[in-house]
């Protein structure tokens, strides 16, 4: 763990910020590697209120921003779907949020990144300076050199309330349906399905959409910090199992939401659903979990999400969660995940049988011309992340500039990558 | 609260700074790195809303003859401060020190003799305007001789008698000493070092010791649960402590 960047990251070969990526990208390929914890280099260094301009070191979390300048007016221009995650995981990510189809990745407004580069040197990189450097490290998860401090964009905000609206769909189309619509009028949507049903409900959800609530529609009142429950054992691996995963799904659609929905909400409730219950994924049991996500492109229309879900029912990967996103166009950084059409993230119990799962997944995905979101992987191919990355290529020779030894490198890489151990 | 904070920079001085600049006390910032005291200062000042005045000098806990300066320079920046807290000392390992007498020197003097001396310079300067508040990290490590930590205990166990003395001595005349006594706390210093169960969050420790400082606490153990593990610790027999490697 390290205060310092710039003396902690000479000679490291990973930097790993709160590790809430569910895949190895933050795990070093082997035990003796220097992997450098970033969580305590947390300085802001320059705020401007006139901008919004804020320059901070990457181990500087969303939970600590959100806690500073909500009150004050700003929020992240883009946040994933937890606040335990720091900036330099944000931008190794390139993380997408709920207003995807709106502001993009977080990469997007990202203004300049400092960063410790393989050969042990120190540089500054931007659109304008260094693009490709810039973009490659932007979704390029730490590859292309450790990020010291980040510059971005923050968005002003009306006030710390959220307006959210909700509504239980019956079935898949009509919420594609809906989520299509949603997308045009309001800034952040997205939806829970469940998608263990069958036949004719199946992928009947939840769809939510929000924006920044006006002064005037809300109480003048902040809302109240909530109390954190947590999960305080693991769960037996047996807890986890098709029936008890219908039953948390029923549970959540039928208790947690009203068929609609109208009205204020704090943020957090908002944003981060699952951070209210701290250590929520030991409920997978001391196996664990991983999560799968892709992005099907929209050209390859409902019928795909649909076939999508039919695989994943006949594969049996029971998942209490399964979220549904729309997606707008494809950023800039060169590995960045989304891609116009629709997200689909599912968690998955780790089990004897995942690797078969993953593989059958992948092969659709191809098929449809989408691909997976890195930070979520653990169980991909190599061969088919080349058939769903044609910009693999071009990233590759951008880090054979920069790093033509591959000194920097993580579990994720030399599975994905091949590069040495 | 105007308060000077030395070690500011980093770990838990730092995080004490956060809370302090949050809330609206004016902090001026004392340690030995400049860049780093730049960068700390802007933090404070991008965090604090209302921009209290924030600033910051060098201070080195190795050269005593500095600490006046140090002090006379956040006296005129503050416009006289109330509240001084030490979070700085040094931490080397047991087997470092058996290794290298020169470094037990250093170690003990910076963290007995001249952080005495610096408390000194901060007591006779808030005395003179009728007192205020004396915060200084020690540790749970000077509460009874051990093994594992012989020379860093015992720089700390003499810290916390001074401080104590201190306490007694001055509180009628409106000086309230706290003696922090931080069990494991996950810094940059413990890193590397296996963290127990029960094993603190800077932030956590941070918000703790700013309330303390408000009560006029004069003896705060954190994460709270050392308290209860220290009241064990100090009545077990010797026979006792010299069999367990705790
Ligand atoms: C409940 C939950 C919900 C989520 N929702 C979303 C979502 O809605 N959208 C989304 O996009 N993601 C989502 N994620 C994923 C999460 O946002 C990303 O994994 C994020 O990158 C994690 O940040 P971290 O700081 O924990 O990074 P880590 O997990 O520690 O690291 C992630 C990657 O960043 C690299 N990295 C970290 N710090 C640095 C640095 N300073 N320099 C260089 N490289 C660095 C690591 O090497 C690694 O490759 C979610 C995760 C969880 C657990």
């Amino acid at each position: 763990m390290a205060e310092n960047l710039e003396t902690a990251t000479y000679g490291a070969v990973l930097c790993r910020g709160l590790g809430r990526s569910y895949g190895d990208s933050s795990l070093p390929a082997k035990a003796s590697d220097k992997v450098v914890a970033t969580r305590l280099a947390n300085r802001i260094l320059h705020f401007d209120p006139s901008t919004g301009v804020l320059r901070a070191e990457a181990g500087v979390s969303l939970v600590e921003l959100n806690r500073l300048f909500i009150p004050r007016g700003w929020f992240s221009p883009v946040t994933p779907g937890t606040k335990f995650v720091t900036l330099g995981g944000m931008v190794a990510s390139d993380v997408h949020g709920k207003n995807h189809h709106r502001e993009g990745c977080f990469g997007a407004h990202v203004r300049a990144l400092r960063m410790r580069l393989a050969d042990d040197s120190l540089i500054e990189c931007s659109p304008a300076e260094h693009a490709d450097l810039f973009y490659a490290t932007i979704g390029g998860m730490g590859l292309l050199g450790h990020i010291l401090e980040v510059e971005f964009v923050l968005h002003r905000i009306p006030g710390p309330w959220v307006w959210m609206e909700s509504e239980r769909v019956a079935d898949l189309d009509a919420f594609l349906a809906a989520l299509g619509e949603a997308a045009p009028k309001w800034p952040m949507t997205m939806g829970w399905i469940d998608c263990l049903h069958r036949g004719r409900t199946m992928g009947r959800g939840i769809l939510m959409a929000g924006r920044w609530a006006e002064p005037g529609e809300v109480s003048a009142e902040p809302p109240r910090p909530t109390r954190e429950k947590s999960v305080p054992f693991e769960f037996p691996n047996w807890a986890l199992n098709p029936f008890t995963a219908k039953a948390f799904n029923a549970a959540f659609y039928w208790r947690h939401f009203r068929r609609h929905f109208k009205g204020p909400i704090a943020p957090e409730p908002f944003f981060y659903p699952l951070d209210a219950i701290h250590d929520w994924n030991r409920v997978y049991g001391a196996r664990g979990f991983t999560q799968y996500q892709c992005v099907l492109p929209r050209a390859a229309g409902a019928a795909a999400v649909r076939e999508f879900m039919d695989r994943l029912t006949k594969l049996g990967a029971a998942s209490p969660l399964c979220v549904i996103k729309d997606c707008g166009p494809e950023g800039k950084g060169m590995l960045s995940f989304p891609l116009e059409g629709t997200s689909i993230a599912v968690d998955m119990a780790v089990s004897p049988d995942i690797q078969r799962v993953v593989d059958s997944l992948n092969e659709f995905v191809i098929e449809a011309g989408g691909r997976i979101y890195l930070t979520k992987d653990r169980f991909t191919r190599p061969a088919h992340f080349r058939a769903m990355e044609p910009r693999l290529e071009k990233f590759l020779a951008v880090r054979e500039k920069w790093d033509p030894q591959r000194r920097l490198r993580s579990a994720q890489s030399v599975r994905l990558f091949g590069d040495p151990v | 609260m105007k308060a000077v904070v030395l070690g500011g920079t980093s770990g838990m001085g730092r995080a004490i700074a956060q809370r302090l600049a949050e809330r609206g006390d004016a902090v001026f910032l004392l340690g030995l790195d400049e860049p780093d005291l730049e960068r700390s200062a802007s933090d404070l000042k991008a965090r604090h809303p209302k921009h209290a005045p924030i600033g910051y000098a060098l201070c080195d806990l190795e050269r005593p003859e500095g600490f006046a300066a140090a002090l006379d320079a956040a006296d005129s920046a503050l416009g006289g401060f109330d509240s001084v807290i030490v979070t700085a000392a040094m931490f080397a390992t047991q087997d470092a020190l058996e290794a290298d007498v020169e470094l037990a020197r250093r170690l003990v003097t910076v963290n007995y003799a001249n952080t005495v001396v610096f408390c000194e310079h901060a007591r006779k300067r808030l005395l003179s305007r009728g007192g205020g508040r004396l915060t200084v990290f020690s540790s749970v490590a000077g509460d009874r001789g051990r093994k594992p930590v012989a020379i860093y205990g015992s720089s700390k166990a003499g810290l916390s008698v001074y401080l104590e003395a201190l306490d007694h001595k001055f509180h009628a005349a409106g000086l309230s000493v706290l003696c922090v006594k931080p069990g494991f706390v996950k810094t940059a210093m413990t890193t590397g070092l296996k963290p127990p169960p029960f094993a603190g969050e800077p932030d956590r420790v941070a918000a703790s010791v700013v309330r303390a400082m408000d009560a006029r606490k004069p003896v705060l153990y954190a994460p709270g649960i050392w308290a209860l593990i220290l009241l064990i610790i100090r009545w077990l027999p010797r026979f006792v402590m010299r069999k367990i490697n705790f």
